[in-house]
């Protein structure tokens, strides 16, 4: 799914880039995936008074199916990994994830036999958010990043990303 | 009501208490496993002590300490009459192996997902409970986590001098 | 005639209407519910045995994640089990400026209930209304704690620093607004013909049967039980506030989300009389050797830093015996048993869970209803899953 599949092998097409890059981020939806503590303050995040819905998030999507990025918000437990990994390998690609919170990027308070020690253990991170829980304003400033690090993406190196992946 | 509960209690069930206990103004019973039920009944039937609301199940695992003589399992039953607005503890002590007692969930509905959780972070055993399972760990845990004898189970931070090698994980 | 069979449907973990990670595996008849059986623990962090590893009062901030929309509640409980056992009185001011902070919170759990379960019977906007009162209760926290949502304010012996200065100014801001909330929340949901259908007769229980499944907070009173730990047992302080019990009449989930907008205005009043009669004075006992001394004397006195630096390397040793507090938190009756060993550690911290008691009585709530009144159940018993699996 993507651009990407449809151009030919080893062609960089720099302007085709930019426009892509542009509106992907421009309507990035992202994955209602709330687990814990953190998932209040991303609805916050989401709520009237610090509202993301200028950036281009206006739905969360409860389907992996049409969701473009996962924001993992809260601790991760053993139980829900199965969980996890199911749901990022429903996401179609382009895909990006963003890890919120001191649970989801290294286990954070809790360093026990029921809490995995960082999803990137998983799945791959794009950004990792720290706090416990981070403010609004910093979730904010993580997906911002995240949008200008989409912006430098290529094409071509999705495309042999993806094509390794699935070949 | 103090005075009332402890009458009752050594006047039909004198042989089974094996002590009472005061400690912060709240009153326990300890209590021979055998005699739980009755004793339960017995608060349900009552109209003077209206003891109907049953609050908690737990257990503590006295494990290396020297209450642990009395054996190594105490579960308790924190009972609570509504009307009267006084809340009273009922203990029970159970050996390391096969440790085992009744289930309330005839008497009391709730006690359901009370007991699955003991059994589940314990490994003590309800009998007569309609569906015995794990509740809160997940199914390829083997062993009862908040049993003194399982470890925390933490890892050590990464730092620069370690962070090629793989996280070692401290049982 | 074919065998009539069940269709079972899986309500996954990932699911917009679930609050969390709960999973409901449902058999339906058609559009008739079965059986449902939830399926809980894909949060469980392991925060008893956690506690039981630290010290005392190192074991305060894991408190604050099990129920995080109420984080002050917990603190409280926990700290009120914890001076208990060490036998801890705590001063006047800390106890009005814990009531106060208790409500607050108690509000602030609330609003959250109602933005999220209206948006699961598709009032869409509410949401975003509840959550603009919450600002401003969040913006006193953060005067208080330094924190939005974990603060971990409330401390063993009394509070981590003084009330700030500008204390009063914000929760009579927050007073304000609350008020004017109301004032949207009934006009769009009270008289609501949408939402009176769907939630008029729905998830019934009945005294009988809510007393014997244990359950605790709205989902009893609003079946006509009078029972609130504040005016039964009361704890620190409550007993010279004046104030209502919400009462339910049927037990169906309208029912209880009048009960719940009841208990908003009550706690308001409860505020309003704190903020009068706040005394003055220490904001922490004076125990040494238990409770941590204040930070200005820490740096000019030497027998409070030798107190500091002794209880945050070795904590203080507690006796052999356990203790039981119980608070009136916003979800219902939330324990603390905690068991001293003679130790600096706790030997068992046991958090008796109002969610996972009330949650348990699900099937008994749907079973016979309808598909769609699942949501509406579970919305209705409040829960939230970091206290459920703990």
């Amino acid at each position: 799914m993507g651009i990407e599949e449809r151009i030919p092998d080893s062609i960089i097409l720099t302007t085709l880039d930019k426009m892509v890059n542009w509106a992907r981020r421009r309507s990035m939806w992202p994955l209602g995936f709330g687990l814990a503590c953190c998932a209040i303050e991303m609805m916050a995040t989401f709520a009237s008074h610090f509202d993301l819905a200028r950036y281009g998030m206006e739905v969360m999507r409860p389907s992996p199916r049409q969701a473009d990025l996962m924001i993992v918000a809260g601790r991760v437990s053993m139980k829900m990994v199965p969980v996890i990994k199911t749901l990022y390998e429903q996401m179609p690609n382009p895909k990006w994830v963003l890890s919120m919170g001191a649970c989801a990027s290294c286990g954070g308070v809790f360093n026990n036999y029921a809490i995995l020690q960082g999803i990137d253990r998983i799945i791959p991170v794009d950004i990792y958010v720290p706090g416990c829980p981070p403010r609004p304003e910093q979730l904010m400033d993580g997906i911002l990043k995240l949008f200008e690090k989409v912006q430098k993406e290529s094409l071509k190196d999705k495309r042999e990303e993806w094509g390794r992946k699935t070949g | 009501m103090e005075e009332q509960l402890r009458g009752f209690i050594k006047a039909r069930f004198g042989e089974a208490m094996v002590r009472e206990e005061e400690f912060r103004g709240e009153q326990s019973f300890h209590i021979k496993p055998e005699a739980l039920i009755e004793i339960c009944q017995a608060f349900l039937d009552d109209n003077d002590l209206q003891v109907r609301f049953l609050s908690d199940i737990t257990a503590v695992d006295w494990l290396g300490h020297e209450r642990a003589d009395e054996g190594r399992f105490e579960v308790i039953y924190n009972l609570y009459s509504l009307t009267h607005a006084y809340r009273f503890f009922v203990k029970v002590h159970l050996p390391a192996d096969h440790p085992r007692i009744a289930s309330l969930c005839d008497l009391w509905p709730g006690a359901d997902w009370m007991e699955r959780e003991v059994y589940d972070l314990f490994g003590i055993e309800f009998e007569g409970h309609p569906c015995l399972e794990k509740i809160l760990t997940p199914d390829d845990l083997v062993g009862h986590p908040l049993r003194k004898d399982f470890p925390l189970t933490y890892e050590q931070p990464q730092f620069t001098w370690n962070k090629d090698q793989p996280p070692e994980v401290v049982r | 005639m074919p065998e009539k069979k069940t269709v079972t449907l899986n309500m996954g973990p990932q699911h917009p209407s679930t609050h969390g990670v709960l999973r409901v595996l449902v058999e339906l008849d058609g559009e008739r519910v079965v059986k449902a059986t939830p399926v809980i623990g894909y949060l469980h962090t392991g925060i008893e045995k956690t506690m039981e590893s630290k010290l005392y009062h190192k074991a305060l901030p894991c408190t604050d994640r099990m129920d995080y929309l109420a984080p002050m509640s917990n603190n409280l409980g926990y700290c009120l089990a914890v001076e208990k056992l060490m036998d801890v009185e705590v001063p006047e001011k800390v106890q009005w400026a814990r009531v106060c902070l208790a409500e607050l919170t108690r509000i602030k759990s609330h609003l959250v209930w109602l933005g999220t379960h209206s948006i699961d019977l598709g009032a869409m906007s509410m949401l975003l209304y509840t959550f603009r009162e919450r600002e401003s209760i969040i913006d006193v926290y953060e005067a208080c704690g330094g924190q939005r949502m974990m603060t971990s304010y409330i401390r063993i012996g009394g509070l981590a620093h003084d009330l700030p200065v500008d204390f009063d100014k914000k929760v009579r801001r927050v007073i304000k607004q609350v008020n004017n909330g109301l004032v949207d929340y009934e006009n769009l949901l009270t008289n609501n013909e949408i939402f009176i259908n769907r939630t008029r007769n729905v998830a019934v229980i009945s005294a009988e049967d809510a007393i014997a499944w244990s359950l605790s907070g709205p989902m009893l009173r609003g079946s006509g039980v009078k029972h609130d730990l504040r005016k039964a047992n009361p704890y620190s302080g409550y007993e010279n506030f004046d104030f209502e019990i919400a009462l339910g009449k049927n037990g169906d989930a309208y029912d209880r989300y009048l009960l719940r907008l009841k208990e908003i205005r009550q706690s308001l009043r409860i505020i309003n009389q704190a903020l009068e009669g706040m005394p003055e004075g220490p904001y922490r006992a004076h125990v040494p050797g238990v409770v941590l001394p204040p930070k200005e004397d820490v740096l000019y006195k030497m027998e409070s830093m030798i107190f500091h630096f002794k209880i945050i390397t070795e904590g203080f040793k507690a006796p052999v015996g356990s203790v039981y507090q119980a608070i009136e938190s916003p979800k219902g009756e939330l324990g603390f048993l905690i068991t001293g060993d003679g130790s600096n550690k706790p030997r068992r911290v046991r958090v008796r869970p109002p969610s996972f008691i009330n949650l348990a009585s699900l099937p008994r709530l749907v079973e016979g209803g309808m598909f769609a009144d699942v949501v509406c159940a579970i919305g209705s018993i409040d829960i939230v899953l970091g206290e459920v699996d703990r």
